[in-house]
């Protein structure tokens, strides 16, 4: 359930992104793993690209949805 | 007594590298804490250490001083470098051992220390 709900706001933050994976690292349904692929991030610095992505997930990660997050970028230009 | 505030602010400010983190170094309690502690230390950096698990504010408080949802969090020299995977991640490219070397100088001492926050009791 909430794969899916991080799935659909990550595609909702980053429309542009080639590629959105989300693991259920512990098939618990609050340690999640999200990868993100997008052009976006070409250039930038690899903290604001995590806060792109802690932004995107604000809602789940303030409520408690998110227990742990792990996060990986990467840019394509 | 300073605020709880004012004493995390005091730690970023003041120690050449701080971590926040679940546990202390010598009992880390959650595994991501323990990838950015070894992440620094494999990098030869000096570790000021602030235990967030005594009291929920201390975690409260650093979100809104740093902007960052999670724990851990890394800043060397005031400035926040990031959590476990970005420290884990410019830890593997170098980048890590650069950046304290231009920070704090390549003959750095590497001690590792807990600080301890003082808490006013919950009103």
């Amino acid at each position: 359930m909430a794969t899916e709900t991080i799935q659909a706001l990550l595609h909702e933050a980053f429309p542009e992104a080639e590629s959105v994976d989300v693991l259920d690292r512990t098939g618990g349904g609050d340690h999640f793993h999200v990868t993100v692929v997008s052009p976006r991030f070409g250039g930038l610095p690899l903290i604001d690209q995590h806060r792109l992505v802690n932004a995107a997930l604000a809602g789940p990660l303030a409520d408690g949805t998110i227990h742990e997050l792990r996060i990986t970028t990467r840019g394509t230009t | 007594m300073s605020t709880l505030r004012e004493q995390i602010q005091n730690v970023i400010d003041n120690e050449p590298v701080a971590l926040f983190m679940k546990g202390t170094p010598q009992l880390v309690m959650c595994g991501n804490s323990d990838r950015a502690l070894r992440a620094l230390l494999e990098a030869g950096a000096p570790v000021a250490a602030v235990d967030i698990l005594p009291d929920p504010r201390i975690r409260q408080e650093l979100a809104e001083i740093s902007g960052w949802p999670t724990i851990p969090q890394v800043f060397v020299k005031g400035e926040l470098i990031g959590g476990a995977d970005i420290t884990e991640e410019l830890h593997a490219s170098g980048e890590l051992r650069r950046k304290l070397d231009e920070a704090l100088g390549a003959d750095r001492e590497q001690t590792v220390t807990t600080v301890p926050l003082a808490l006013a009791p919950v009103s």
